[in-house]
């Protein structure tokens, strides 16, 4: 089927979710869920609230054991990997929480350095110029180095969360809602920012939204999470012809197509 | 595949040439930064090749941009050559985000510094002390409206805060005082058989225990766990906004988060005071069966006869007061909390370390005042 969440074996696959199960108590949050994410790929994660994307998003990056499943993340099985390689894989992947996530005791800089100082031994003036790009590379201005986390705006915050995230270039990136709660401008020159780390990097990238307008601009993919699967995988002119209520309201809906109709050009005339 | 290293050439005519190889990546490019920026540019021109190149990301790329940078600020064109197209692309995306940024504030004139923090502690303790009176005096009026009936008492909360503070805390405030018990009658027993005059262990323990010691443990244990966890759930929810909500609702922050805390308090302590030092006396009674051979019944007789009713009632009449200062300092220290966690544990460990304090300098007063009225 053209819509199925998984990709041939031969595929050249980042992450790979088989049989995924999840539960809070007697509360099923994800019964028998499969995805495959290619490499250098954007993938949209899109679903209703308490769908299980953030916690799908978890279980991936290890802080949250599925009851049954099989998750398969850059050639290592999350089950059998060993404390010490287990660390090294945090390595080659970036995180970006809800809220940015950051260390609340530590300067915006202090807070993108934590990562190199942890695994890297490197010169404390390279380490500052590094620091000093990423907070460029996000786009913050300068004076938001040396500030600590509770002197931030919230899109700020995200920004500055995203920087720690790319500290050690990692090939594999994650996002939790990046544009949610940002203005209609800084939501798309984050847009922006993130298509051009994927281009310039070469990042795949794992993306929970609710943003329509960031699924029409900058994913390759997009994947429906509901009925406590994964229920389509594809690009959004794909999605739109799926038959299933949830995903026709969500795409064809006025906010859908209001998102549709500012899209590049490129997807209307598909 | 190797580390990153490089190799210095002469070129043609008084042209250099460097040729980088390997891995130019943030986890390789360690060992080469200091030798590469320790290069002196020399010559008509230096021309960094990256032919050898196996991977270059944000922070390899970094790297040469700032040499191409500096050694062409110094006066010796500089160029980067055989790059691949990634590698262009990158070092383009670093060299139009290149600017420099603090990591730390600016601290500026270390003596300048010093006594500016000496200033803004002494600023900071008088603004302590001026927003604690509000805080007090806000409290006293919400609690005045609330027994004049022109504000809602939360019962539920206060009979919440009865459980936590006082019936969760009957084991270990139990178990202490009863331990204190027993240690006061044997050292007591201890000192008094010198002079053959044992059984003068009742009259210490009895005295000793329901004036001074019972409440006073009792309040300084109480302080330890409910001041602590006052300032830490009151801090919360000032982080997460819950108090801003609260105010924007309509429902005041001291009607609801304080005012039952304090109750409870009062409440709780009393009562905790009255079976600590009960438990303080069973542990004294049981030691000086045990191991000086007075009876339970000689020693609860001979417990009513010296130990006068005023010293009961001296140790309960502070309870109240006590537990009044403990809610109130954990409570004014949930309020301040603002910013980020660290702020939650400075907060924290003040409202115990200060409600303790205030206890026993309260304490003090006491002891000085029942004695000038002649209760000895």
């Amino acid at each position: 089927m053209e819509l199925s969440p998984t990709l041939p074996d031969d595929a050249d696959v980042v992450i790979r979710v088989r049989g995924l199960v999840n539960r809070f108590g007697d509360q099923v949050i994800h019964d028998d869920l499969d995805l495959d994410v290619r490499r250098g790929e954007i993938i949209g994660v899109v679903g209703g609230s308490g769908s299980g994307k953030s916690v799908l998003m978890r279980s991936i990056i290890g802080l949250q054991t599925p009851a049954a499943g099989e998750i398969t993340i850059l050639d290592h099985d999350t089950r059998s990997v060993d404390a010490i390689a287990a660390k090294d894989l945090r390595r080659r992947w970036g995180v970006l929480f809800q809220e940015g996530a950051l260390f609340s005791s530590l300067t915006v800089a202090e807070n993108i350095q934590v990562p190199m100082r942890e695994f890297l031994h490197l010169p404390e003036p390279l380490m500052a110029e590094l620091a000093g790009y990423k907070v460029a590379m996000v786009g913050l201005p300068a004076e938001a180095g040396p500030k600590y986390p509770s002197e931030l705006s919230g899109g700020m915050k995200k920004r500055a969360g995203l920087a720690r995230a790319l500290a050690l270039d990692p090939p594999l990136l994650f996002l939790d809602e990046p544009t949610a709660g940002l203005d209609p401008v800084s939501a798309a020159a984050f847009d922006d920012l993130i298509r051009i780390l994927k281009q310039t990097l070469g990042l795949t990238i794992f993306l929970i939204t609710h943003d329509l307008d960031t699924l029409y601009a900058i994913c390759d993919r997009v994947a429906v999470i509901g009925d406590k699967k994964v229920l389509a995988v594809g690009t959004i002119d794909e999605l739109l012809s799926f038959d299933h209520p949830w995903v026709h309201e969500y795409f064809a809906g006025p906010r859908g197509r209001a998102a549709l109709s500012a899209a590049p050009k490129s997807v209307k005339a598909a | 595949m190797g580390a990153a290293s490089f190799e210095q050439v002469q070129g043609p005519g008084t042209a250099q040439r460097l040729a980088v190889r390997g891995r130019l990546t943030i986890a390789h490019i360690a060992d080469v930064v200091e030798p590469l920026r320790a290069i002196e540019p020399s010559g008509s021109a230096m021309a960094i090749d990256l032919a050898g190149i196996e991977r270059i990301d944000t922070a390899g790329a970094w790297l040469i941009h700032r040499l191409v940078a500096t050694w062409s600020a110094a006066g010796v064109p500089t160029a980067v050559e055989n790059a691949s197209v990634d590698a262009e692309r990158l070092i383009a995306e670093v060299a139009s985000n290149d600017f420099t940024v603090d990591t730390r504030p600016p601290v500026g004139n270390v003596v300048v510094a010093r006594l500016g923090r000496i200033g803004a502690a002494v600023v900071g303790m008088t603004d302590n002390i001026g927003s604690f009176l509000a805080f007090l005096g806000h409290t006293m009026v919400v609690l005045g409206q609330t027994v004049a009936g022109r504000r809602p008492l939360r019962w539920n909360a206060v009979i919440h805060q009865c459980e936590t503070i006082g019936v969760n805390a009957l084991g270990i405030v139990g178990l202490l005082l009863f331990l204190v018990g027993i240690v006061v009658a044997q050292q007591g027993a201890v000192q008094l058989r010198a002079f053959g005059a044992e059984v003068f262990v009742v009259n210490l323990i009895g005295r000793s225990i329901l004036r001074e010691l019972g409440i006073l443990l009792t309040a300084i244990m109480v302080a330890g766990r409910s001041a602590s966890a006052f300032a830490a759930q009151i801090g919360s929810m000032k982080l997460n906004q819950e108090v801003d909500a609260l105010a924007a609702i309509g429902m005041s922050p001291i009607e609801v988060l304080v005012v039952p805390r304090v109750l409870a308090m009062s409440l709780m302590l009393l009562l905790l005071g009255f079976y600590g030092a009960v438990m303080a006396v069973i542990g004294g009674g049981l030691f000086c069966w045990l191991a000086l051979g007075i009876p339970p019944i000689t020693f609860v007789q001979r417990l009513q006869e010296v130990t006068p009713l005023s010293d009961m009632v001296i140790g309960l009449i502070k309870a109240p007061v006590f537990g009044i200062v403990i809610a109130m300092m954990g409570c004014f220290q949930g309020m301040q909390v603002t910013g980020n966690a660290e702020s939650v544990g400075e907060r924290t460990t003040r409202a115990v370390v200060e409600s303790i304090f205030v206890v026993i300098v309260l304490d003090a007063f006491f002891a000085v005042f029942f004695s000038a009225m002649g209760y000895n």
